[in-house]
């Protein structure tokens, strides 16, 4: 099971967003992709999905062209997370959660087995208790177990988050990164998350990319790849990186000074 | 929360089948039962040849608009959007109205229709044209104000060129929408084209409901927006603008009846679409009996009527979304 993104490039309004980015993933893990506002990594998680065409190179799934694939078929293997998390209509979250069985439902609407497969879906985010609840009045940290359901009743082997944890208290956001977590190590698919919490994607991620201007700077695990030259060269911040009981700790002491690293 | 969908379709049956019989007996003339079966009773013409067009066009109208506005609900994730408050009636109205500059050959029924629902397509790719790939609530309602204009504009133009006073009367039948004096040529020909629509609006649940999680995640779950937008664009085009072409313009009952019917049937978009038709048909069976009933020397015009119920409906439901959000 493999997604690669090849030498991929799009250009935006005459500006590149991909400018040649090449990035392997691996099931089983969760990869977080981190770079400041504009750095590409949202475009990065819509053309790994399927949603975006880049201009050139492209994104195999398995070896094949993920753009030869229909978008079923796609949305079978491939479930994504988007930025907006919107929830239009005021409708039960089990119904919500149902929405992710869309690429399986034929003709005859949603099957006992489909049901089960919502019922676990709602299990394992641990969002069983919100199953009767109307979405719109949920709180942000229960409106992102729901959504993180939704995707999950697809039965997808990837699953792509962008900034699944905006907005959330530090609390829901340690649940949630648990969560992802959970999702790759003990079911192996492979999770991606797009990120803005240093420290938070240190602790989650078995493996970090970091962009800027539509670039790979740095991949790898977080203790190496989260070096301080990257953060300057990424972000313009001078940064410390210690050792935490749980991963690395990044402390950002202020902007990096102009010119520097 | 438990849902009576079944309930609600059985009962809107129900109410539907009555108001048909009562529309078919209600009028400046009391038919009773015993004159309808009966083909030497002098009143006999007045319910084959008045009475009932009037009710199976309300049936036809009322079914379109509904569901028409129950899938542009659900296409722009907005409560208000309907075929009446985003332009798409007023342009199939100036499409029907340009039918009238065409030459006396254009005023066949069938070439007013193929206008109307050219005017409607134009005015539904326009909608998703001008709010574009940010299609956000407020796109498209100022898209709606753009074609509302647009249209209102070309009307007046169309008003003040028109050659002769009976052209006035014309085009100011469309803007004002009625169901008087219609015969069962005009039911034959727009009962297919709103069946089509119909049955293109209702095979866009599925992907309507998808679209709860926003463009992205509809896209993500594999909804083909493409063949989306022309499915729907196609189906709004056949059922609003067959309507307006026989009827002229009907507004609010597509912004009314999804409404009415969410606390019942769910929010769902593709569960509120049958129900919708259902309703329209009733709350136009309604409306249409309503007027006839109305003192005095002319009737009002059931276009006119609609709008001053949805008038005060439109602003309510406004209020109740703002605080809502706020």
């Amino acid at each position: 099971m493999s997604l690669a993104a090849e030498g991929l490039r799009l250009r935006l309004g005459g500006k590149p967003v991909l400018d040649g980015v090449d990035a392997a993933l691996v099931p089983g893990q969760v990869t977080a992709v981190l770079g400041p506002n504009g750095a590409g990594k949202s475009t990065l998680l819509a053309c790994l999905a399927g949603l975006r065409r880049p201009d050139a190179g492209g994104v195999r799934l398995d070896g094949a062209p993920l753009a030869s694939l229909a978008a079923r078929a796609r949305a079978r293997r491939i479930g994504y997370l988007p930025q907006s998390a919107e929830t239009a209509w005021p409708i039960e979250a089990r119904i919500l959660v149902g929405l992710g069985r869309t690429p399986y439902i034929g003709a005859r609407g949603l099957s006992a087995e489909d049901a089960r497969t919502i019922d676990e879906a709602l299990a394992a985010a641990g969002a069983a208790d919100l199953a009767d609840r109307i979405v719109t009045t949920l709180s942000g940290g229960e409106r992102a177990r729901v959504l993180i359901a939704r995707a999950l009743a697809g039965q997808p082997d990837w699953l792509l988050a962008d900034e699944p944890l905006t907005g959330l208290d530090p609390g829901h956001q340690l649940d949630a990164a648990d969560l992802f977590r959970k999702l790759a190590h003990e079911q192996g698919r492979g999770v991606v998350v797009t990120l803005h919490d240093l420290s938070l994607a240190a602790r989650m991620a078995d493996r970090v990319l970091v962009m800027a201007q539509g670039r790979i700077l740095s991949d790898g695990a977080p203790a190496q790849a989260l070096s301080p030259e990257v953060l300057a060269r990424a972000y313009g911040i001078e940064a410390q990186v210690r050792a935490g009981a749980a991963g690395p700790l990044i402390e950002v002491v202020g902007r990096a000074p102009p010119g520097g690293a | 929360m438990i849902h009576a969908r079944k309930q609600t379709m059985a009962a809107l049956v129900a109410l539907g089948a009555l108001l048909a019989l009562t529309s078919l007996m209600v009028g400046r003339v009391w038919i009773p039962f015993h004159a309808w079966g009966d083909p030497s009773d002098p009143l006999w013409p007045i319910v084959l040849e008045l009475r009932l067009p009037r009710t199976l066009l309300a049936v036809v109208v009322g079914a379109a608009l509904g569901m028409a506005g129950a899938a542009m609900q659900g296409f722009t994730r907005n409560p208000l959007a309907d075929p009446g408050t985003l332009g798409v009636s007023s342009m199939a109205a100036l499409g029907a109205v340009g039918t009238l500059y065409f030459g006396a050959g254009a005023q066949a029924s069938w070439v007013i229709a193929v206008c109307a629902m050219a005017g409607a397509l134009i005015a539904v790719l326009a909608l998703m044209g001008l709010a574009g790939a940010a299609s956000s609530a407020v796109t498209f309602i100022l898209a709606g104000v753009i074609l509302q204009t647009v249209a209102g504009a070309g009307v007046a133009l169309a008003l003040s060129l028109a050659p002769d006073p009976w052209a006035v009367t014309e085009i100011v039948d469309w803007l004002m929408g009625s169901l008087t004096d219609r015969s069962l040529g005009e039911f034959s020909l727009a009962a297919p084209l709103v069946a089509a629509g119909l049955a293109l609006l209702l095979s866009t649940g599925r992907s309507l409901d998808a679209l709860t999680l926003g463009e992205d995640g509809a896209r993500s779950l594999g909804v083909d927006m493409g063949a989306l937008r022309w499915t729907l664009a196609a189906g709004v085009a056949l059922t609003a603008g067959a309507s307006v072409a026989v009827t002229g313009v009907i507004g609010f009952v597509g912004l009314i009846v999804p409404h009415l019917l969410r606390p019942l049937v769910g929010a769902q978009p593709s569960r509120l679409l049958l129900p919708s038709a259902l309703g329209g048909a009733v709350l136009v069976l309604a409306a249409d009996i309503l007027v006839r009933l109305t003192p005095g020397g002319s009737e009002v015009k059931l276009g006119v009527a609609m709008t001053v119920l949805g008038g005060p409906f439109f602003f309510a439901l406004l209020i109740s979304m703002r605080r809502r959000i706020a």
